[in-house]
């Protein structure tokens, strides 16, 4: 373990230290030493310790934001290594992607990505712990098993724990991880039982685990004051005031830089609280620039969506066959614009980073990020430093939502912290710096058409789709699939798209654009199915056909028809749907189906309207199929439940993001509600279908099918179709 | 100035502004970071302690108030019996996702079975409608007070 190169495949296991026996090698002892021209390390022999008590400490590599992968991942690696949860001690591991491979909280990719790996990493280990008994014993190695940690030879009846075989393991050459035999899943001890978050204990007492709570001997504070119009220049600044308010140290000239579509300037004042820098930051002055800017509006982008739905696509995203010409050769046909505002991600812990630049011009941070990588790169070519010459510790995170898949806080905090060498500095935003400094989810305004045979099949789709461009692309979180369900299998179909300009910053909205898709494509295709007198989970059904896969874009997930149709089925049984309307007044039901994160989830909404106006959601039942297996059956529940009511606040309690001037209006919670205890439905059901598919994640793909649903159900109850959000049947 | 308080059943001197808002000194003046900074406008209920018995938004609280009264934080709260009984349906049922709102809504939680112990499902909307929850663990919320409250038995993980 003396330099980087020891972080090999051929050192998976390394040696003692003080205390116990490295399986694999001490994180942080390793990271201090990384950089020094590193041979590319094998990713994944950096998450076993096992000390001499035989507790086994797993590192979990990922950014934990309340998905449970702190507990998921080490499970994966626990299964394979063949030892009881209860000898399992976990820690975060901090960002080093040489060492861990990626680290990110984003797209409910850790399960897919992971379940392999992860499960290859226990497994190795545990095959050197056997090499190193049949060594000890000098017995073949397949006749040892293991079990809770210890290695056993039935014939001879010996037993040992691992921790008695981990220093000899460490000079076992690893296996080749793709090789290295694994669990059969009906051996599984640990994966599909469920397992409680680790940090919840700590969490009840108020310990400090999240960005905010860092606290470093000689800390600093800062506040921000940023330009109120998204991408506006700092022109000048008067902080003479400032300055003379007791307990402030300095005042930093800022931006958020290099992130394309979010560079704002701003200046921080340090101070030696963030109480005072906060009341220190009204005496400050500051002009900006933002006159290029200042003309978008929410008002101006739904004028021009309006204007351009009318017209020509100016880009083609998919075409098949002649749509125009299937069109006017239906026997039906149905048109609809439905529309989306922006919205925030409004985390609760508002955004935060803390950083320190030592004298010798390197940075130590501290992020609640979802994606570290990203950051080390953008802070890297803010500061002009090398990307090695950065420390990260991952702090537990008080929500993501994908907000922190950016990192301005980053780049920010580290230029505040370069601006005070030697202290570090904690950059706190207030709640309306984070409402205004959002990467929102952009707006967007649909255009459909779609066209019936006399049977009611759908013969020709159509959907020229208004959002955020810019060079003829959508910006980022803009975009939509070319091969959006029906497209790939209507003969004749046609998506376009148009493009509108922003001075705001977009970006990753949890369920990033399957939230909006699912919405205005089932919303629409519920409004087909009335024309060809089904009910909308008949008319997929008849639509999606026999199973199949259907094409998707590169390195994108195809789509199973045959999966789809499953939990189409299941939930229509659980919910005992009819496609009848309630014989109760103001009570109905609608339907949602969307594939999106590898995931297929059909959902059924019971609502109920009171006062023709107030739309309480009374239950959500909720299908879903994410391959052979629940990973963490009681986190898989939680993942489901809090999507589907993040469903519910999308749907009919987030108010739109708005714009005026070239600014954002939104202050806080009261023109930016969250939704409250009150407006939860009594209960979200969940049914697992189960398929012979790997895994895949959960964090997301239980949303999208909420809002259609819900829209639907409205349209059953009252009669209405509403086609944009959020729903106001009033 | 001197300002004397009693949190936690300790007394505490620090050395602030009367204005300046509980909260923050709770976090920075005192090292109680549990209790949480979510809006600063007493609109979410990260910052809720228990204050003379009663649910309140620190924030909104100028320290100044906050004197001669007892302040009970969410590191102190499993030392009360009903908070006990809080925290620990809290464990048994893995109420956070994130966790971030969690103190506060343990408090609020605290604070209405304290004053309701067999709380009616309207009266836990009542007593916790202060209180975001951005995860929304809703659901789990309810169980852990009904829980608490010896309304309901609830199944167990491992």
């Amino acid at each position: 373990m003396s330099d980087t190169g020891a972080i090999t495949r051929r050192s998976f296991l390394a040696v003692s230290l003080a205390g116990g026996t490295v399986l694999t090698f001490k994180a942080d002892l390793v990271l201090a030493q990384t950089g020094a021209g590193a041979a590319a390390p094998v990713m994944l022999n950096a998450f076993i310790r096992i000390g001499a008590d035989n507790q086994v400490t797993i590192g979990a590599k990922n950014p934990e934001i309340g998905q449970g992968v702190k507990v998921m991942l080490p499970m994966l690696i626990a299964e394979e290594l063949d030892v009881a949860w209860s000898q399992v001690q976990i820690q975060q591991t901090d960002a080093n992607d040489k060492l861990y491979g990626v680290q990110v909280a984003g797209g409910s990719t850790a399960t897919p990505t992971n379940w392999l790996p992860m499960r290859q990493a226990g497994a190795a280990a545990r095959q050197m712990l056997l090499t190193a008994a049949a060594r000890l014993w000098g017995v073949d190695v397949a006749t040892l098993t293991t079990a809770a940690g210890t290695v056993f030879h039935k014939a001879s009846g010996r037993s040992l724990p691992y921790a008695a075989l981990a220093k000899e393991a460490a000079t076992v050459p690893a296996p080749d991880l793709a090789k290295v035999p694994l669990k059969s899943p009906d051996a599984f001890t640990i994966i599909g039982k469920s397992v409680r978050g680790v940090d919840t204990p700590r969490i009840v007492k108020g310990e400090p685990l999240y960005g905010i709570d860092t606290r470093l001997p000689g800390m600093l504070h800062a506040a921000l004051l940023k330009c109120p119009i998204a991408g506006g220049a700092l022109a000048s600044f008067d902080d003479t005031a400032a300055r003379k308010t007791p307990g402030v140290i300095a005042v930093v000239p800022v931006n958020s830089g290099l992130v394309p579509q979010g560079r704002n300037d701003a200046l921080a004042i340090v101070a030696t609280s963030w109480w005072t820098a906060q009341k220190a930051r009204e005496t400050l002055v500051a002009k900006w620039d933002a006159i290029t800017q200042a003309g978008f509006s929410t008002e101006g982008y739904a004028k021009q969506a309006a204007a351009l739905l009318g017209g020509v696509p100016q880009a083609d995203l998919h075409k098949e066959g002649d749509v125009d010409k299937a069109l006017a050769g239906a026997a039906k046909t149905v048109t609809a614009d439905y529309s989306y505002p922006f919205l925030a991600h409004a985390t609760l812990e508002p955004q935060n980073c803390t950083a320190l630049w030592t004298a010798d011009g390197k940075l130590e941070i501290w992020a609640p990020t979802q994606n570290p990588g990203s950051g080390r790169k953008e802070v890297a070519a803010m500061l002009g430093i090398a990307p090695d010459a950065m420390t990260i510790h991952l702090t537990r995170i008080g929500g993501g939502f994908g907000r922190r898949l950016m990192n301005d806080y980053m780049v920010l905090a580290a230029q505040v912290a370069k601006g005070v060498p030697g202290r570090p500095v904690k950059l706190l935003f207030d709640r309306t710096d984070d409402l205004r400094n959002d990467y929102y989810r952009p707006a967007g305004w649909h255009r459909f058409t779609a066209g019936l045979d006399a049977s009611g099949a759908i013969v020709a789709f159509k959907d020229h789709f208004v959002t955020f461009g810019a060079d003829g692309k959508p910006i980022r979180a803009a975009e939509m699939s070319a091969y959006e369900f029906p497209g790939p299998v209507i003969p004749d179909m046609q998506y376009g798209m148009s493009f509108l300009a922003t001075n705001l910053a977009t970006g990753w909205l949890r369920a990033p654009t399957s939230n909006a898709m699912a919405f205005v494509f089932q919303g629409f295709l519920d409004e087909v199915a009335e024309a060809a007198g089904l009910d909308l989970p008949e008319l997929m059904r008849r639509t999606l056909g026999a199973p199949r896969e259907l094409p998707a874009e590169k390195g994108r997930p195809a789509f199973h028809t045959g999966r789809a149709r499953g939990v189409i089925d299941a939930v229509c049984k659980v919910a005992g749907w009819t496609g009848k309307p309630s014989t109760t007044p103001g009570k109905g039901r609608g339907f949602g189906f969307y594939f999106s994160h590898r995931g297929y989830f059909a959902e059924v909404v019971d609502i109920t309207i009171r006062d023709g106006a107030t739309v309480i959601v009374d239950k959500i039942w909720v299908a879903g199929d994410i391959g052979s297996q629940v990973i963490n059956p009681i986190n898989a529940e939680h993942q489901v439940q809090g999507a589907a009511i993040d469903g519910i606040a999308q749907a009919l309690v987030w108010q739109p993001i708005v714009q005026e001037g070239g600014a954002v209006t939104q202050e806080n919670f009261h023109d930016f509600p969250l939704l409250r205890i009150d407006a939860v439905p009594r209960d979200v059901a969940i049914t697992w279908v189960k398929t012979d598919y790997p895994p895949t994640g959960l964090g997301e793909p239980a949303l999208p099918p909420v809002i259609p649903a819900i829209g639907n159900a409205i349209r059953a109850v009252t009669g209405k179709r509403l086609r944009s959000l959020p729903f106001q049947p009033g | 100035m001197a300002i004397s308080l009693t949190i936690n059943r300790r007394k505490r001197v620090v050395d602030v502004e009367p204005d300046k808002p509980l909260l923050w000194v709770l976090r920075e003046d005192l090292d109680l970071p549990g209790t949480k900074f979510g809006c600063g406008a007493g609109l979410c209920g990260a910052c809720t302690v228990i204050l003379d018995g009663d649910a309140v938004r620190s924030c909104q609280t100028p320290v100044g108030d906050a004197v001669g009264k007892q302040v009970i934080t969410i590191e102190h709260v499993a030392t009360l019996p009903v908070g006990k009984k809080v925290v620990d349906a809290w464990v048994d049922l893995d109420v956070p996702q994130c966790g971030y709102c969690q103190a506060g809504q343990i408090m609020s939680a605290t604070a209405l079975l304290t004053h309701t112990p067999k709380p009616a499902p309207d009266d836990i909307a009542a007593g916790m409608s202060g209180n975001i929850c951005r995860c929304a663990t809703y659901l789990r919320i309810q169980k852990a007070i009904r829980k608490a409250a010896g309304l309901d038995s609830v199944e167990e993980a491992a």
